[in-house]
């Protein structure tokens, strides 16, 4: 079934899950936008680490930077803007306890606060 | 024995079973370097000082630009089977390999540099997590690369037989040479630049 797809802008919720090698051209032009955004990105984040900000706002800044390059990948790359019900409840389960496993040593701290 | 759901999508969980594997081998993996993360914030912020800039920032910034164009070779490898473009497919996962090499080549050389120096990871906390995170996402790339390698030579003759299946194959190869590219996204700014 063919699917209309709005131009780009709006490429962003574009549904990435190819089945027609029409609809692949189309993403290839997403691919190159999406390939130069991150080596811009790692440009801005590089430059900005040589600001000599002081340590929170340095890693708050490189941590969302960082991010949103890892969105960018997920997101296009690897088709997580469209995929299927069963991966997306896998990956919120994964989430999950990854959060759990990153907040383990804010726990050592508050131990060693009081 | 035929293996199910290759090229159909199995009706409960609508994705081929290779699909749904790949992605659920790489939730394990984001615990795996998810546990080395939360080691990294547990020994720096109970470090009492933490080394800033020690280590070739421009050197991993090409190796960052490298791995990123190897993920945009390796969607368009799957893309050009898409488009029914075998050569052109060789061509980007052949590219995407070769970028895999460049890669290895520059960390070689700063490994290199590092152990001449003596900065190995008994000198301190700090060359201790960058040896054990880098070294572990290295071998990631070995391992890509061998599916790669192994895809783009042998195993490429599926696609004279089973296109659909072997373009399924290179979407799913593609799924974790995307991860190794988005776990160096974060360890490029936590370890070189903070």
């Amino acid at each position: 079934m063919d699917i209309f797809i709005p131009r780009p802008l709006l490429i962003v919720g574009e549904r990435m899950e190819a089945a027609h090698a029409e609809d692949v051209k189309k993403h290839v032009k997403v691919y190159i936008t999406v390939f130069v955004s991150l080596l811009a990105l790692t440009i801005i984040t590089v430059t900005i680490s040589y600001f000599n900000l002081s340590v929170v706002p340095a890693i708050i800044v490189a941590l969302i930077i960082a991010s949103i390059k890892g969105s960018l990948v997920a997101s296009y790359f690897m088709h997580l803007i469209s995929e299927k019900k069963m991966i997306y409840a896998a990956l919120t389960l994964t989430v999950v306890f990854f959060l759990v496993l990153i907040f383990i040593p804010l726990l050592a701290m508050s131990d060693r606060i009081h | 024995m035929e293996i199910p759901y290759t090229i159909k999508a199995r009706p409960d969980t609508g994705l081929i079973n290779a699909k749904l594997g790949i992605w659920l081998f790489l939730a394990s993996e984001v615990m795996l370097f998810g546990a080395l993360f939360s080691s990294y914030i547990l020994l720096r912020v109970g470090a009492v000082e933490w080394p800033h800039h020690v280590l070739d920032v421009p050197l991993a910034t090409v190796n960052t630009a490298v791995l990123i164009t190897s993920s945009i070779t390796m969607v368009m490898s799957w893309a050009s089977l898409m488009m029914k473009d075998f050569k052109r497919y060789k061509m980007y996962m052949g590219a995407t390999i070769l970028l895999g090499f460049v890669f290895l080549t520059i960390k070689y050389f700063e490994y290199s540099h590092h152990i001449e120096a003596g900065e190995i990871p008994s000198k301190s906390t700090f060359f201790a997590i960058y040896f054990t995170m880098t070294g572990l996402h290295m071998l990631h790339v070995i391992g890509g690369m061998i599916v790669n390698s192994y895809f783009w030579g042998p195993g490429s003759k599926m696609w004279k037989t089973e296109p659909e299946r072997f373009t399924n194959r290179i979407e799913v190869a593609g799924l974790y040479w995307h991860f190794v590219d988005l776990v160096w996204i974060f360890l490029f700014p936590v370890l070189y630049l903070l």
